[in-house]
């Protein structure tokens, strides 16, 4: 139930890419992306580096290859299950596994293996969509806050703190009640809780980034401040960004499956994690086995996502040390 | 410094005054009326309810009713439960409050006599089989969703072994023991990670060298070089974890039917007991604000770099 703790969000690849500042006149675009479109070679060797360093922390590359199983999963999902996963089959209730059902069945005689393969969807779904709205709120509210400061700095900040301020649990309680969700609308409820944390470690990015020579080399010569945002500041903000966006997903998965299992969030009888959670929850006596599974299934898809983000961390921010 | 205090409890007070505004909203947005809640099942006439509606004042604008609600809170009166008729909703929420209190106690005092120590040894010992062991185990239980491991310890120590009750708060310490272990374990694999990472920072500063070099004993260096410098972000996370700690005891209650204010909310949610809601909600971010608040005077204290801005 943890989401990334302050120390884990410590700004990450501004200082890691050294710019040269004595460039920052000649090419505009300092900072590492400015260095890939220069030339071919320099792409290269900067992909490779970043991928010795990413595959430098062991468990960094079983579990990029975990997720894209689940991808696949997700997609191949009719495929590959066994069985349909919301037909009843009354005659099997609360079976353990067996021959047929290797996971065993819930309480309605569901196949649990091909409800868990089709709850990656879900997964997968809220866990990426909602993270992706929730970095691109951050990027937008932390780039602006930073870079123009004053006034609009004080707005942007205050509504910052105001959602900090809310335990995120409450914050989704209380929208999922107030919206009764449908699946598309629980990856905007979280989307839209979670993204404070984003523009503070973003703002303070961009604060720090526009004190850097090479930002102050580009005002002096004249750039806009337009310009200055797509050249310089965001080319080097997207470290932070792909390192926020890995370490998070694993959390918003995890808040997806705990509203479901408090019965606000993906409703039934579509196979969500935390809603088959909630399922079994009423016949710990009888049928146990049904609470095993799911579990295990969000707890590896959130641990896969936490080592990709430590492992991309790693790439992006030599400096971090582990 | 004093200007510093001022601003910050300003902008506390301002974000408070946010929230109060956008929890208000949300709620009046809700589907669902409390009248309906107040008649329950009773056939009633048109008439009966216009009279409901009046007095609970819901047939005046929005902004009105959010004036007079925010009015009766600032003089600290959050009005009556509508699932609990007649209760004041200070008092509900007085009651519920001990028993969060005493489980988040205990739960965050386990936390950092484990966390604190393990983390810092494993940092010492880099490398070694307990920091593997450890970090592995910070690693895991940042992953594993709370509420689950709650339930794997009913099925386990209540339902299979029996020493434990299922739920509820009536057992005694007993009925502690479980929810007091799922959210310390939680609270554990997050501290043990700061801990770790804050006292490596730490050891490869050079004033420790310094130290080292000058010939102190490894137990100096540690003590009064090490650990105090790591201590600085270990209190600052902590303080900051705050949100995430209600958050977690919100989730830990309902599933223990435990009868603190996490529970409370869920259930106020369910049964559209929205003034308790409201009331919870300001509660809550009251705390974190605190929190949070203190956390930045402590640093501040001791770090002069952090006043200017």
């Amino acid at each position: 139930m943890t989401f990334p703790t302050s120390s884990d969000q410590r700004p990450a690849a501004s200082g890691a890419v050294a710019s040269d500042p004595m460039l920052a006149d000649a090419a505009p675009s300092a900072g590492d992306a400015g260095r890939l479109a220069r030339g071919v070679d320099g792409h290269q060797s900067e992909w490779k580096r970043r991928w010795r360093r990413f595959r430098a922390y062991p468990p960094a590359v079983p579990a990029l290859a975990f997720i894209i199983l689940l991808v696949i999963t997700a997609i191949l999902a009719p495929v590959i299950a066994p069985h349909e996963p919301l037909d009843n089959n009354l005659r099997l209730r609360g079976d353990g596994p067996s021959s047929g059902y290797w996971l065993g069945n819930d309480a309605n005689g569901r196949d649990m293996l091909s409800r868990l393969l089709y709850g990656t969807r879900i997964a997968l779904l809220v866990g990426i969509g909602a993270t992706t709205i929730a970095v691109t709120i951050g990027v937008l509210v932390g780039a602006s806050s930073g870079y123009f400061g004053g006034w609009v700095d004080l707005v942007l900040s205050r509504l910052v703190d105001s959602l900090m301020a809310f335990p995120t649990i409450a914050l989704l309680l209380v929208l999922a009640a107030v919206l009764s969700p449908s699946i598309p609308l629980v990856v905007l409820i979280i989307g839209f809780s979670v993204w404070a944390s984003y523009a503070r470690v973003v703002r303070a990015e961009v604060l720090s980034l526009k004190q850097r020579d090479f930002v102050l080399a580009a005002e002096a010569s004249g750039a806009t401040s337009w310009r200055i945002i797509v050249r310089h500041i965001i080319p080097n903000v997207v470290g932070v960004v792909i390192v926020l966006w890995s370490l998070a997903v694993g959390g918003v998965i995890i808040y997806e499956s705990a509203l479901s299992f408090l019965g606000l969030g993906v409703q039934p009888p579509n196979p969500s994690w935390g809603r088959m959670l909630a399922d079994g929850r009423d016949y710990i006596r009888e049928y146990p086995h049904i609470m095993i599974a799911p579990g295990i299934f969000i707890t590896v898809t959130v641990l896969a996502f936490n080592l990709l983000g430590e492992g991309l961390r790693d790439a992006f921010d030599p400096r971090g040390r582990r | 410094m004093l200007r510093y205090l001022v601003i910050r409890l300003l902008q506390g007070i301002l974000v408070l005054f946010l929230i109060s505004i956008l929890t208000f909203g949300l709620l009046k947005a809700a589907p669902g009326s409390p009248v309906d809640l107040l008649v329950g099942t009773a056939r009633v006439t048109q008439e009966a309810r216009d009279n409901l509606t009046a007095k609970w004042g819901l047939d005046r604008p929005v902004h009105e009713q959010y004036l007079t609600w925010i009015g009766n809170v600032l003089q600290g009166d959050f009005g009556e439960s509508i699932s609990r008729s007649g209760t004041p909703v200070t008092q509900v929420i007085a009651e519920a409050i001990p028993y969060t209190l005493a489980l988040n106690v205990m739960a965050i005092t386990l936390a950092i006599a484990i966390a604190i120590p393990l983390g810092i040894l494993a940092a010492y010992r880099r490398n070694s089989v307990l920091d593997y062991v450890t970090t592995a185990t910070s690693t895991l239980g940042v992953a594993v969703p709370n509420y689950w491991i709650g339930i794997l310890g009913i099925i386990l120590f209540a339902s299979i072994l029996g020493w434990l009750p299922t739920y509820g708060a009536s057992n005694g310490w007993r009925s502690y023991v479980l929810p007091v272990a799922v959210l310390a374990f939680e609270e554990m694999a997050a501290l043990i990670r700061v801990t770790r990472g804050a006292t490596l920072e730490a050891l490869s500063s050079d004033h420790v060298q310094t130290a080292r070099a000058k010939g102190l004993r490894e137990k100096v260096v540690m003590t009064r070089h090490v650990v105090r410098n790591a201590m600085l972000p270990i209190v600052t996370v902590l303080g900051y974890r705050i949100a995430f700690i209600l958050s977690g005891t919100i989730v830990i209650e309902t599933v223990f039917s435990f009868p603190g204010i996490g529970r409370l909310f869920s259930n106020s949610l369910f049964s559209l007991d929205y003034q308790v809601v409201q009331a919870l909600v300001l509660l809550l971010a009251t705390i974190v604000v605190i929190g949070n608040l203190l956390t930045d005077l402590t640093y501040a204290l001791i770090d002069p770099r952090i006043r200017i801005s």
